[in-house]
């Protein structure tokens, strides 16, 4: 079975009308519950459990608490390569963008691992657009080799590989993988990816489950926030890590929230995903998944990102670039998204703690 | 009385373990061991930063301590093999913590990776602890294996449920000669005390003083619950008795 058979059974489900026969003492006995399903979890993302979401919030600081501790998993992306053959509207890197395309030699690889290293980060995201011609997984094979003299924990965010090409990337020393699905609902999901190898709707769907089959250590997933019905996207994002933790137990699955940010052409968000329906997918999710890894991105500002310390969040990124040769290059690029929280890493730092967090740097390596 | 609490040939000052996991910052772990007069400190190889000065946890431990790595990350009996000898190498002594875990959901041990993993590294000379689920043959054979102790879970990890394998645990005591301490689950001191007043002989806490809102004024407590339920085992307490044994209504017609 793969993930799209789960997708199938929601595809035609009426939302409206199960959200409509929630009651508040429904919403208070999922809260109240120490586990709940998957039904549960949709009724948190409804407008009335909304109403609800300071005591939402209690709960999930608590088993965040327990589960995770006073801390916060640091690490940053480091993009490799912005070339892209896909035609994805609402992305910088939109083959059919006019913008400076570039891809690192070994050299400049090794200059930017040096620069962030030098930051203390320990954890890194290796990042190219989606082009398997300029970007093969040779190449990203030789970048992992560098970025192992700099770092323990190498994650990769690059186009859909099949399971033996995982497997030769975690053999080459990646632990972790993270690709977002961008959009859940099928139909958008064809208007939005235009052309390309992208645009296989079932084969993005069944890629994460190919690098937990792999044996990468950790997978993360996620909804790009305002392609559809928040309330939609959010619900299968959680259902599919529900779906890839089940099965794959030894695979440490989590989860991004990422909402769409201005970027290089002219596609517009089609849904406002605010800052309070944002909290309320996290603290839903964390109450569905209590164990599984929440990320906030620069995305995000700094003022919504120092709020959510303690919500739920378990890994920041931090110092982060979108740009190829963002770190080390005068003659940069142009980054896939525009930041929105550009402390460096020393503020982060700072910052956590002043929250009464501690920021960890390093928790994993390859043995 | 004399109560000498040995493990690995060495006595032991105290019988609360701490993790040091967990915490709002790595600089307030001395005071944490200090309130709680702890003298084993679990420490997660993989967590261990040894390039930043600051953030490297074992700067933050005092000399006096034993140090305890653990696998912590480890999906079989291999892994965790191969942290236990990159710890050692490292110069974190021959004290191994063994968690074998493959089970993201609800993080419960792997007991038979875990046996395997003790075999090999009891034989190397290590001195094993492996967490465990709480099941008798699993003991038995950790024992046998070369275990210096086990340590069955009370809860699972970071739940704060307190004793609920209480009965296994019992069972544990009672018939593995070996000291049974008790790991993960505890979330409150008095839940520390009913450990140590069952018998146990010593328990390992992190979630409950890490996430406190004062985790050095925690630790105190738990240090200080331990020793209470410790005196009490000691002292012959919980044996609450069933039945009466003053008088012999149904066989005192059998004369003395």
């Amino acid at each position: 079975m793969s993930f799209y058979q789960k997708y199938l059974e929601y595809r035609d489900f009426d939302f409206e009308q199960f959200h409509n026969k929630l009651t508040d003492d429904y919403i208070l006995s999922i809260i109240n519950k120490d586990r709940i399903n998957e039904l549960d979890f949709l009724a948190l993302l409804s407008d009335k459990a909304g109403e609800y979401l300071e005591i939402m919030a209690q709960k999930s600081k608590k088993l965040t608490l327990q589960h995770f501790g006073k801390v916060i998993f640091l690490y940053t992306p480091i993009y490799v390569a912005n070339h892209c053959v896909n035609q994805c509207i609402y992305c910088g890197f939109n083959i059919s963008n006019n913008i400076v395309r570039k891809k690192l030699t070994m050299d400049e690889v090794e200059k930017e691992a040096k620069i962030i290293s030098d930051t203390g980060l320990k954890h890194i995201l290796l990042l190219t657009g989606e082009s398997r011609i300029h970007s093969p997984v040779d190449y990203i094979k030789d970048c992992v080799m560098i970025l192992k003299k700099y770092f323990t924990s190498i994650a990769i965010e690059i186009y859909t590989l099949e399971t033996d090409e995982y497997r030769e990337l975690v053999e080459a020393g990646v632990d972790g993988f993270t690709m977002y699905q961008e959009v859940y609902n099928e139909d958008i999901y064809k208007e939005l990816h235009l052309k390309g190898p992208k645009r296989n709707y079932i084969n993005r769907i069944d890629t994460p489950e190919r690098a937990c089959m792999a044996g990468m250590r950790s997978v993360n997933i996620g909804a790009l926030l305002g392609l559809d019905d928040w309330i939609r996207e959010a619900f299968l994002t959680g259902l599919h890590a529900d779906y890839l933790q089940n099965k794959y137990p030894d695979t440490e699955i989590s989860v991004s929230v990422p909402r769409i940010r201005p970027h290089n052409g002219e596609f517009q968000p089609k849904v406002n995903v605010d800052d309070k329906s944002l909290v309320q997918i996290m603290l839903a999710f964390r109450l569905f998944m209590p164990r599984a890894g929440i990320t906030i991105s620069t995305r995000e500002s700094s003022e919504f990102r120092d709020n959510l310390i303690g919500l739920g969040v378990t890994k920041m990124s931090a110092g982060s670039s979108t740009e190829v040769g963002g770190h080390a290059l005068d003659s940069k690029s142009e980054g896939q998204f525009d930041i929105s929280d550009t402390r460096n890493v020393e503020q982060m730092k700072d910052l956590i703690y002043s929250k009464g967090y501690q920021p960890v740097f390093k928790d994993w390596q390859e043995i | 009385m004399e109560d000498k609490f040995i493990i690995g040939g060495k006595e032991l000052s105290s019988r609360l373990f701490i993790g040091t996991g967990k915490f709002p910052s790595n600089r307030i772990i001395p005071q944490v061991i200090k309130s709680s007069a702890a003298h084993v400190v679990t420490v997660a190889l993989r967590r261990i930063d040894f390039d930043s000065k600051e953030e490297n946890m074992l700067n933050h431990i005092p000399k006096d301590c034993i140090l305890m790595p653990n696998t912590s990350g480890a999906r079989n009996a291999d892994e965790a093999v191969r942290i236990a000898k990159i710890a050692r190498a490292a110069g974190c002594g021959n004290w191994i913590k063994i968690e074998v875990i493959s089970d993201n959901k609800y993080l419960l041990p792997d007991n038979f990776e875990t046996i395997k993993a003790t075999e090999m590294l009891a034989k190397d000379g290590f001195v094993v602890l492996p967490y465990m689920s709480p099941d008798l043959m699993a003991a038995k054979r950790l024992k046998d294996a070369g275990a210096s102790a086990v340590m069955p879970l009370g809860a699972p990890i970071g739940t704060n449920k307190g004793l609920k394998t209480k009965e296994l645990v019992k069972i544990l005591i009672d018939e593995i000669d070996l000291p049974v301490i008790v790991d993960a689950g505890l979330g409150r001191p008095s839940e520390a005390t009913e450990a140590m007043e069952m018998g146990a002989a010593a328990v390992l806490v992190n979630t409950a003083i890490a996430t406190s809102d004062d985790p050095i004024s925690m630790a105190e407590a738990f240090g200080l619950a331990v020793i209470a339920g410790r005196k009490a085992y000691l002292s012959g307490a919980g044996a609450v008795k069933e039945f009466a044994e003053a008088s012999s209504p149904l066989t005192g017609f059998l004369g003395a």
